[in-house]
């Protein structure tokens, strides 16, 4: 077993897990953080990214213990159903998601693309930035339309 | 997943000691191939040291006439350098923003995948790699498939790469991993043109008659008609030998267009 201290949204937690416990494991099991989701398993998917010390990461591919001392953000973290963050507002506003799965690791990764960047980021640019978040249902339209949307909005605030 | 013991280390020499104490280790850098292989269970060490906890692995620092970039630093920090722009440009383009995250150099490097993006920014910019033992060339470092010149427990600590005078890497990605089917970078240095090609073979190797000719002729034109043996090139579902035979050719003529 290994010991990890981990911030999680802003809650610390101290907790004993495996060795071999995946971050996405102690965020689901340990912590019953459900929105962080798990698609394929083998890093391609993202839909179980979330944001770690700062930067967009897959959580499936990541052991629990090399967080440890870290400090995570998942979807939970971000808004509430009454005061959606303004990513979550444009994926609703501009029907980007369908069944919804992959939803939560896109606003993750689009919220660091934008946070990275110091000019507005275009369309192909999103595009590219979204490589490694797989969608299976609604197809990318609507979601870079949403990115754009809310980078519009997150710039301006 | 098997189980295994889950070590974080603070120096080379308690991660060395522990590697030889230990029945069989592997050391874990940013762990973007390592934990699919251990989850696929292609591996089952018994100890898995994390070199996170080492200080001075991480960071680019510019030296007179080269930049010394950390075995920690990931590829999203290489893609933001502002010293070589053919290694930033190429750091950008290894898989996918999440993966240029979390994978660092040191760990592409020792790991040594013949489609790896990395192993051609060395050999094509003459890089050295230093190790908590040693320093090793770059034209010595990359031996075989996965295959290097690190001894067992050796660990990666920082690669040297000389500025060139001008520099581009072009790759045919394939379009779902991002891993070259064929990258070709190619550089103007002190030392004459180098030309190092990754994905084609079993390990980067150096096109040194496609060098010969543009040493004489640095424009995409002269590289038509230079024949490359293909016959012992990689063939698989992605590509045939003869058509990673003719990427070879394309992609250098794509980098030299790009310097020019």
């Amino acid at each position: 077993m290994v010991d990890i201290t981990i911030t999680v949204n802003g809650v610390d937690h101290s907790l004993s897990v495996p060795d071999n416990t995946l971050l996405s494991d102690l965020l689901r099991e340990n912590l019953r953080l459900t929105g962080t989701h798990i698609g394929c398993d083998t890093s391609q998917c993202g839909s179980c990214t979330v944001e770690l010390n700062g930067r967009a990461v897959k959580s499936c591919t990541l052991l629990a213990a090399q967080a440890n001392n870290g400090s995570v953000t998942t979807i939970e973290g971000l808004g509430t159903p009454v005061d959606l963050h303004p990513m979550q507002a444009a994926f609703r506003d501009n029907h980007a998601l369908q069944c919804g799965f992959c939803t939560p690791g896109m606003i993750m990764t689009a919220i660091e693309m934008i946070n990275d960047s110091t000019e507005p980021l275009t369309a192909d640019q999103i595009r590219e930035g979204l490589e490694g978040n797989f969608c299976r249902c609604t197809g990318y339209q609507n979601i870079v339309k949403a990115v754009l949307a809310a980078q519009t909005q997150l710039r301006s605030a | 997943m098997y189980s295994f013991n889950y070590h974080c280390v603070s120096s080379t020499e308690e991660a060395s000691a522990l590697f030889d104490s230990c029945e069989s280790a592997v050391y874990l850098s940013g762990g973007m191939t390592l934990i699919p292989t251990l989850k696929q269970r292609l591996d089952y060490p018994t100890d898995v040291i994390d070199l996170r906890g080492i200080d001075d692995l991480e960071g680019i620092v510019a030296e007179i006439g080269s930049i010394r970039v950390g075995s920690r630093t990931c590829h999203a920090d290489v893609a933001c350098n502002q010293h070589i722009h053919a290694l930033a440009d190429l750091a950008g383009g290894i898989g996918d923003l999440q993966v240029r995250n979390c994978g660092t150099i040191g760990g592409s490097i020792a790991n040594n995948d013949p489609a790896a993006d990395y192993p051609a920014a060395l050999l094509g910019l003459g890089a050295t790699v230093h190790t908590n033992n040693r320093d090793i060339g770059a034209d010595d470092f990359f031996v075989d498939l996965f295959e290097t010149a690190l001894e067992m427990g050796e660990i990666v600590t920082a690669v040297s790469f000389p500025q060139p005078q001008r520099a581009a890497y072009v790759k045919f990605p394939n379009p779902a991993s991002r891993y070259a089917v064929v990258g070709v970078f190619v550089a103007d240095t002190s030392a004459g043109i180098r030309v190092a090609v990754t994905g084609a073979g079993s390990c980067v190797f150096r096109a040194t008659a496609i060098e010969d000719v543009l040493q004489r002729d640095f424009r995409p034109a002269a590289v038509e008609g230079v024949s490359v043996d293909h016959s012992n090139f990689n063939s698989d579902i992605h590509a045939s030998q003869e058509f990673r035979g003719h990427l070879v050719t394309e992609m250098t003529k794509r980098a030299v267009a790009k310097i020019a």
